[in-house]
């Protein structure tokens, strides 16, 4: 049945950030605050970020929607903790790439962390947005107040 | 319409025949657009290879055979719906690009400040945006009708919310979410005692029972060819020649004008005026390709049978208790939207779409109806005259399955 296929892409780790999100709530003493809807199904998804000395001290979302907006941002959240802003951006920019099917090296590839896995979602196009949501949320919260 | 007439249609579809990611296909997406049959494909296919040509232009052989040809569609639209007069009958881009017409033309000549609007609150985004937009350039008020409990029209707020103030309703004849009718002529009724004018929204409606604007009294009816075996690109909006005759042209361009001086103009008469520049000529054609078809099944016959696969998928569908559909459960129409349970609608979709099965996932065009039902989005499967038992029943193993992979894994 054609659900082996999906197994691949919903596979246990994804389906394990989904039901239980890392650092999904508020930040109150965020230095930027993004929020980017998905206007095909109305799915938001907020990103906070605290920067200090060009440091990403803490992050976290919040927001409604599917397994893979959900697990995406729990995700983007371990991956970018702890860096700095420009490590945090070029992480973005892999993880867009790849979701786009553009290559980049294994090494690259593993600054993303759990992430990595969801760059299957090239081989499903409509889901694209879904697991890039968060990340665009991201590099704009970063481009608004590195 | 027994198996073998269904059969017989569906070889029309050949699209109908392939594999979806490995997996019989069952296209559930008519809601978003209809596929288009051979026989049409081969008419297109023909006028573009012998008869294509500019309309309202030329005096050639070509150009008026072309203008004909044209016209021939205009009049076989005005009779699908009955209308009284082809004049009636204005070719656009889109059912939302029809009401987007109404709202810049007798709307702004006709909305003042305070002056009441009223929609429903089922209203998808092409005939709920030109009525908020124009209200908010105008100081208007936008009122909304409720549902009901079961998700229906509410009659006592329909009687509520149209006034003495009111100037415009605008509704859907067809749900495109909660898979219902309006009582449309009701509606109307009410409206023209007082004095508002109507505006239909029948992009679900025209391909799956018949429509008589005469009959409903609308003042205004649009839909749009892609929800009916026709190309996109081509819209239609039927108003009432009194109405029409009044209103402004829409867009300024070639032969939609009666003389042009270099300090001003004078306007062609209907349905010209509307018509600026070259209009889709195909897309026209086509869609009295469409209207061509249609007839040729029946449109009786078409909402007969649709009736019986919409009781069908209820039969089955209401089984599942994990499955939230929304809008009534009674008189269904071909459309269905729900919600599995702890499952957000785009893995749905996604897990069907693995099953070879199309369906809508998302707001549908309608954030205003989501949120009134308290959801962000649903999923949709919406059925067409060419949709068969087999295509239900897959949908209902391609939701077993869904749940499963989804809550069974958790």
């Amino acid at each position: 049945m054609g659900l082996n296929n999906l197994r691949t892409f919903y596979q246990a780790l994804v389906l394990d950030h989904a039901s239980h999100p890392r650092n999904k709530k508020e930040m109150k003493e965020a230095t930027a605050i993004q929020t980017v809807h998905n206007p095909s199904c109305g799915d938001m998804v907020n990103i906070f970020v605290k920067v200090q000395n060009e440091k990403i001290i803490d992050v976290s979302f919040t927001g409604s929607g599917c397994t893979i907006s959900q697990a995406s941002a729990s995700m983007l959240t371990q991956s970018v903790k702890d860096k700095s802003v420009s490590e945090a951006l070029e992480i973005t920019k892999i993880f867009s790439d790849l979701a786009i099917g553009k290559e980049h090296t294994s090494d690259e590839i593993e600054k993303l962390g759990d992430a990595a896995v969801l760059t299957q979602v090239m081989q499903f196009p409509a889901r694209i947005k879904c697991a890039t949501i968060s990340w665009w949320a991201l590099e704009q919260a970063l481009l608004k107040k590195g | 319409m027994d198996k073998e007439a269904i059969t017989k249609i569906r070889n029309d579809f050949p699209i109908l025949k392939q594999k979806i990611n490995g997996n019989r296909l069952a296209y559930l997406d008519n809601a978003a657009t209809m596929q288009m049959p051979v026989p049409i494909l081969h008419k297109i296919n023909s006028f573009y290879q012998t008869s294509y040509a500019n309309v309202h232009r030329s005096a050639d052989t070509l150009g008026f055979n072309a203008t004909k040809q044209y016209e021939e569609a205009r009049g076989k639209v005005a009779s699908f719906i009955n209308a009284a007069d082809a004049n009636e009958i204005i070719f656009t881009s889109s059912c939302t690009d029809s009401l987007n017409l109404v709202a810049a033309t007798y709307g702004e000549q006709n909305i003042h400040e305070q002056d009441e609007i009223v929609l429903t609150i089922m209203e998808h985004h092409s005939n709920l945006l030109p009525w908020q937009q124009l209200a908010k350039r105008k100081g208007a008020i936008l009122k909304y009708i409720d549902l009901t409990e079961s998700q229906t029209l509410d009659w006592d707020d329909v009687k509520k919310k149209i006034t003495a103030k009111t100037k415009i309703v605008a509704i859907a004849h067809a749900s495109n979410i909660l898979g219902m009718m309006n009582p449309i002529e009701e509606v109307i009724k009410i409206a023209h005692q007082v004095g508002a004018v109507v505006v239909v929204d029948g992009a679900q409606a025209v391909s799956h029972f018949p429509v008589d604007v005469q009959k409903m009294d609308a003042d205004f009816y649009a839909f749009s060819g892609y929800k009916m075996l026709a190309p996109t690109g081509i819209g239609v909006l039927y108003g009432k020649k009194q109405l029409l005759d009044q209103m402004t042209p829409y867009r300024f361009g070639g032969e939609m004008i009666s003389n042009v001086t270099k300090y001003d103009a004078t306007w062609a008469d209907l349905p010209q005026k509307f018509e600026a520049g070259t209009p889709n000529i195909v897309g026209a054609i086509g869609l009295g390709y469409a209207i061509d078809y249609l007839h040729e099944i029946g449109m009786n016959r078409i909402q007969t049978y649709e009736n019986v696969l919409s009781k069908y998928l209820m039969q089955k569908i209401e089984k599942l208790d994990f499955v939230a559909i929304y809008g009534p459960k009674e008189d269904h129409t071909g459309v269905f939207s729900f919600n599995l349970k702890n499952i957000h609608p785009h893995d749905v979709a996604t897990a069907l779409d693995m099953q070879g099965i199309e369906v809508r996932a998302g707001h549908h065009c309608a954030q205003p109806l989501m949120h009134r039902l308290g959801v962000e989005s649903t999923v949709r499967a919406s059925l067409s005259f060419y949709n068969n038992k087999e295509d239900i029943d897959q949908l209902i193993a391609g939701i077993l399955e869904t749940e499963e992979f989804f809550n069974g894994t958790k």
